[in-house]
């Protein structure tokens, strides 16, 4: 598939925000929601996670054997095991197993051409099953409600759990009138519910052939899994004589007893429900007889001598009328598991945990969010394993790296990791551009050419800033001027719309340095401080300066890093950093240190990150040696560090840093946890109101609740904001694409605490977007409470 | 412990409306009568003393199954955490028993409900040893909320009540 044009992306992103976007947002994040509060009562999560996770790694290791143990299983149950390489190969066989129901003039029994009812399967999506079969003469009829409502609309899943999540009850129901011309028109769920049931249930009563997929299939017992609401998954499974189950190979785990932590987790993770209302553990062909609703006068049992007892076969061989066919699909997943950076896609079991908790998904849904088949975080790696680069490169860009699926998934896997690699495989897949010498003169990357120029510019976010903060303000003038945003939005996509940052001509590094580097530090640490308590505080303060070692147990020094918007842009926040660490005893350095990484991993250049990450590590070796601790302002900054750089760091390098390294507000909780003395701040009078969004990442790494503590602590009372995300992402909302979106996202943070007389934000990109819409100051938390505050 | 395990599972069926009667295994039939709705189908209930009321129809036609308002089955266990009932895909058809009519009357032995998921997976163990290998754990109403709103009923039962056998 071509791709799509800047001008197409941003047109069709508009399209589905205007037409999709409010059903989207209103199912995704309600499941979001209630994922939080299950997950929140559920005692053992993270060992359940851990577990779920560990059988995956295990069952994805060892999958040849699997394939071998299942169709021994399904085989001495009396069904057939078949392997499909891919997507023609399985449909072929599928057909194959509906005609073998026909005579040869192709009609069933009943003098029909043959049908299927199908239920629970986004592997057929995958394949395209129904085409498949319907070419060969096959009707095949839906019967899960939202893939049923596709059906009849001719439209494509946009969720891997709610399908048809971006079509509302009014939606439905127009579209049921004028395709059932019903004689009182449909308009409640109730009845569009109850006529499915009685349309769907006449489909299934006389189907040929039953079609589901799997959620799990246990290997040694031939255990199909099905994990659902409706009910029709069972009715499609038993009522028909023939029941064929089709199933991603990577859905095999060993034994029953590995089921059981999927079965506690997957409802909560998807839904938000505790437990499913059908978990459906089928190993066919099953002792459930079958009915045959075209003899309504024979006993469902009387085909079955002496079974009608109530004791059943038994015996592992099934009703004797039943047919089970389980079809393994590889369709690139064998491939998938000899990838290092692919390999934890297998490991997914397709709960739209990541599609509920991202804030961009939540805006323009699976449609957007999306490739071929799968949608969400996840899709980049399944469309790139299943479908090919092209069809994740589509829609790659939509994950900024927040990482808040990080925490939503169920077996832990690192989406926005599996993103970031294939971002830079995309990168790589690209023809080199015109307008690459524009960019290779002012940035030193280790990519190759034919990178998008607006990702290396943005990846180069560093060497960028410093030459605009050594020519400030006539940068910012120049960037301002409308032929140059032109250009800039022409030649690297920035949108004309948004304000771009004001680099500051005096760095914070040059600032440290000016008013006399470490050893004012130490001295301004050291001093005591006349507070406005009055006397009584500030002897107090005097006495306990002078005795600091002995009385408080501080003994540290700081490296504090100059992250590239603290060190040019948003100075104002490092010397606030400064001035507060200072105030409670601890000693600063401010050394001029390299980028961390961060840009260049959020436009897909690894090996310029894995660069960066070197450089940054070599560059505070001696201070880790020392025992100084390394604070951080930034959070996607320190994300890069306790996150992304296990996959760029030797194993002991990043212990070492992460260690020693600390989020700037976590570090000051540290602190007056150790008995540092809040009245040195800026403190409220104790409930003093303040809207606190936290950081996407800095709520992955469980980082808001110390920032929480601090501002408590200090006399404020803080109000956190619930939206996943800013929706800016640093480069993110800058690019032409996606400039609306990123403001779609954004209102609805800025909804939530424009009432609030004070709001402070812990990222950058969050503070600027928040300024933006609100109009207004948004600082960061530690210049709120830096001594002086931020309107000093 | 067995009483405060069904108390748990009473609790857990609240939460999902659906309705627990505790009865005496002599009493069954007769509570099991009042809470029918006809035509019924059923499938044998294998406790001792205990059988389905006259006018419920085991080995049911096709037909009495589609026409069937209650469908009256035995479970093999009950889980009291999240209030789940053990269907069983036997031969004399529970599991379609349990799943097309409206309405769904379960009956376990007080015995056989057990206190969560994990001990849940330990008693489909045994039951898998034994050849009882395919099994649903039904919680609750059939439900969607695919057509906008939430709706109870859809392919499975939308009333679900549950007797326990309190002196098996």
């Amino acid at each position: 598939m071509a791709q799509r044009t800047r001008t197409e992306r941003a047109d069709r992103i508009r399209h589905l925000l205007e037409t999709e976007g409010e059903a989207i947002h209103a199912h995704a994040s309600a499941s979001n929601a209630r994922r939080y509060e299950t997950y929140g009562a559920t005692d053992d999560l993270e060992a359940l996670r851990t577990e779920a996770r560990s059988i995956k790694e295990d069952a994805i290791g060892r999958l040849p054997d699997l394939i071998e143990t299942v169709r021994e299983a399904v085989e001495a149950n009396g069904g057939t095991v078949y392997l499909a390489d891919d997507a023609a190969d399985a449909n072929a066989y599928v057909a194959d197993v509906v005609e073998s129901r026909t005579d040869a003039n192709g009609t069933t029994e009943d003098g029909d051409t043959p049908s299927v009812v199908k239920s629970k399967s986004m592997t057929t999506e995958e394949i395209d099953l129904n085409e498949g079969l319907e070419t060969e003469g096959i009707a095949v009829t839906e019967t899960d409600l939202g893939e049923w409502v596709l059906q009849v609309a001719d439209d494509t899943p946009s969720h891997i759990v709610g399908p048809a999540m971006h079509i509302s009850r009014p939606e439905i129901a127009d579209l049921f009138n004028e395709r059932f011309d019903p004689d009182e028109p449909f308009e409640t769920a109730e009845e569009l519910t109850r006529f499915a049931r009685d349309h769907l249930g006449e489909h299934i009563r006389e189907a040929d052939v039953g079609i589901t997929g799997a959620n799990f299939v246990v290997a040694d017992s031939g255990t199909i899994t099905l994990i659902t609401n409706e009910g029709n998954a069972r009715k499609c499974a038993v009522t028909p004589d023939t029941h064929v189950a089709i199933a991603g190979v990577e859905k095999l785990i060993p034994t029953l007893s590995d089921l059981e932590p999927f079965v506690d987790i997957i409802a909560k993770s998807a839904t938000g429900q505790p437990i499913s209302q059908y978990v459906t553990m089928l190993s066919p062909p099953t002792d459930s007889p079958t009915l045959d609703f075209d003899s309504p006068d024979e006993p469902i049992t009387g085909d079955d001598d002496g079974a009608a007892d109530g004791s059943g076969a038994a015996d592992g061989t099934g009703d004797p009328d039943r047919e089970f066919h389980l079809v393994l699909l590889d369709n690139g997943r064998m491939n998938m598991r000899e990838d290092d950076q692919l390999r934890e896609t297998l490991y997914c079991i397709r709960c739209g945990a990541c599609s509920n908790s991202c804030a961009n998904f939540q805006s323009v849904g699976g449609h957007g969010f999306g490739g071929e088949t799968y949608s969400g975080g996840i899709a980049t790696g399944w469309e790139a394993g299943v479908h090919g680069q092209e069809s994740a490169a589509e829609f790659n860009d939509l994950c900024t790296g927040c990482s808040r699926c990080v925490d939503a998934c169920p077996v832990k896997i690192d989406i926005p990791w599996i993103n970031t690699v294939v971002r830079d495989r995309v990168n790589r897949s690209g023809e080199s551009e015109s307008y690459d010498f524009l960019v290779d003169g002012l940035t030193p990357d280790e990519e190759t050419g034919g990178i998008d120029l607006g990702k290396r510019f943005f990846g180069n976010i560093g060497t960028v800033a410093k030459a605009a903060s050594a020519t400030a303000p006539v940068s910012n003038w120049l960037a301002d001027v409308g032929p140059v945003r032109r250009l800039l939005e022409r030649t690297l996509g920035i949108d004309h719309r948004r304000d771009l940052p004001s680099f500051q001509r005096e760095s914070l590094v040059d600032w440290f340095e000016g008013r006399g580097g470490f050893a004012t530090s130490k001295r301004r640490a050291a001093e005591p401080r006349v507070q406005r308590g009055g006397a009584a505080v500030s002897s107090r303060r005097a006495e306990r300066a002078g005795t600091r070692d002995g009385d408080t147990g501080l003994d540290r020094e700081v490296v504090l890093y100059p992250d590239v918007y603290t060190n040019y842009v948003d100075v104002d926040r490092g010397k606030a950093a400064v001035r507060t660490l200072e105030a409670l005893g601890v000693p600063v350095r401010v050394p001029d240190l390299p980028e961390s990484g961060r840009a260049a991993l959020s436009q897909g250049m690894i090996a310029t990150a894995d660069r960066q990450a070197s450089r940054l590590y070599a560059a505070l070796a001696e201070d880790l040696d020392a025992g100084r601790d390394v604070v951080v302002i930034e959070p996607s900054d320190l994300a890069a560090v306790h996150r992304e750089y296990e996959r760029l760091l030797p194993e002991g390098s990043v212990e070492r840093l992460r260690t020693n390294s600390y989020e700037i507000c976590e570090y000051v909780y540290g602190l007056l946890e150790n008995g540092a003395d809040p009245s040195a701040l800026s403190t409220g009078d104790g409930a003093e109101p303040v809207a606190y969004h936290s950081h996407c990442q800095q709520r992955t790494l469980d980082l808001e609740a110390p920032t929480v503590a601090v501002l408590e602590r200090c006399g404020y009372a803080p109000e956190t904001s619930s939206a996943e995300c800013c929706g800016m992402a640093g480069s993110f909302g800058y690019k032409r694409e996606y400039y609306e979106l990123s403001m779609d996202v954004g209102e609805r943070l800025a909804s939530e605490v424009e009432g609030a007389e004070t709001v402070v934000a812990s990222g950058t990109s969050c503070g600027d977007q928040l300024e933006t819409l609100l109009d207004r100051e948004v600082p960061h938390p530690i210049e709120l409470l830096a001594p002086g505050g931020y309107r000093a | 412990m067995t009483v405060d395990t069904v108390g748990r599972f009473e609790r857990a069926l609240e939460g999902l409306e659906v309705g627990l009667e505790r009865v005496a295994a002599a009493d069954a039939t007769e509570r099991i009568e009042t809470i029918v709705a006809e035509p019924a189908v059923g499938s044998p209930l294998p406790f001792d003393g205990v059988s389905l009321p006259g006018e419920v129809t085991t080995e049911p036609t096709t037909a009495e199954l589609e026409a069937a308002r209650t469908g009256v089955t035995p479970v093999g266990f009950a889980i009291a955490e999240y209030g789940s009932v053990a269907v069983e895909s036997t031969a004399d058809g529970a599991e379609p028993i349990s799943l097309y009519p409206e309405r769904h009357v379960a009956v376990v032995a007080a015995s056989d409900v057990v206190p969560d998921l994990s001990a849940g997976f330990d008693r489909l163990a045994d039951g898998f040893d034994r050849g009882r290998d395919s099994v649903v754990f039904a919680t609750g109403r059939s439900a969607t909320a695919d057509m906008g709103d939430l709706v109870h009923g859809v392919h499975g039962p939308g009333d679900v009540r549950v007797i326990v056998l309190e002196d098996r």
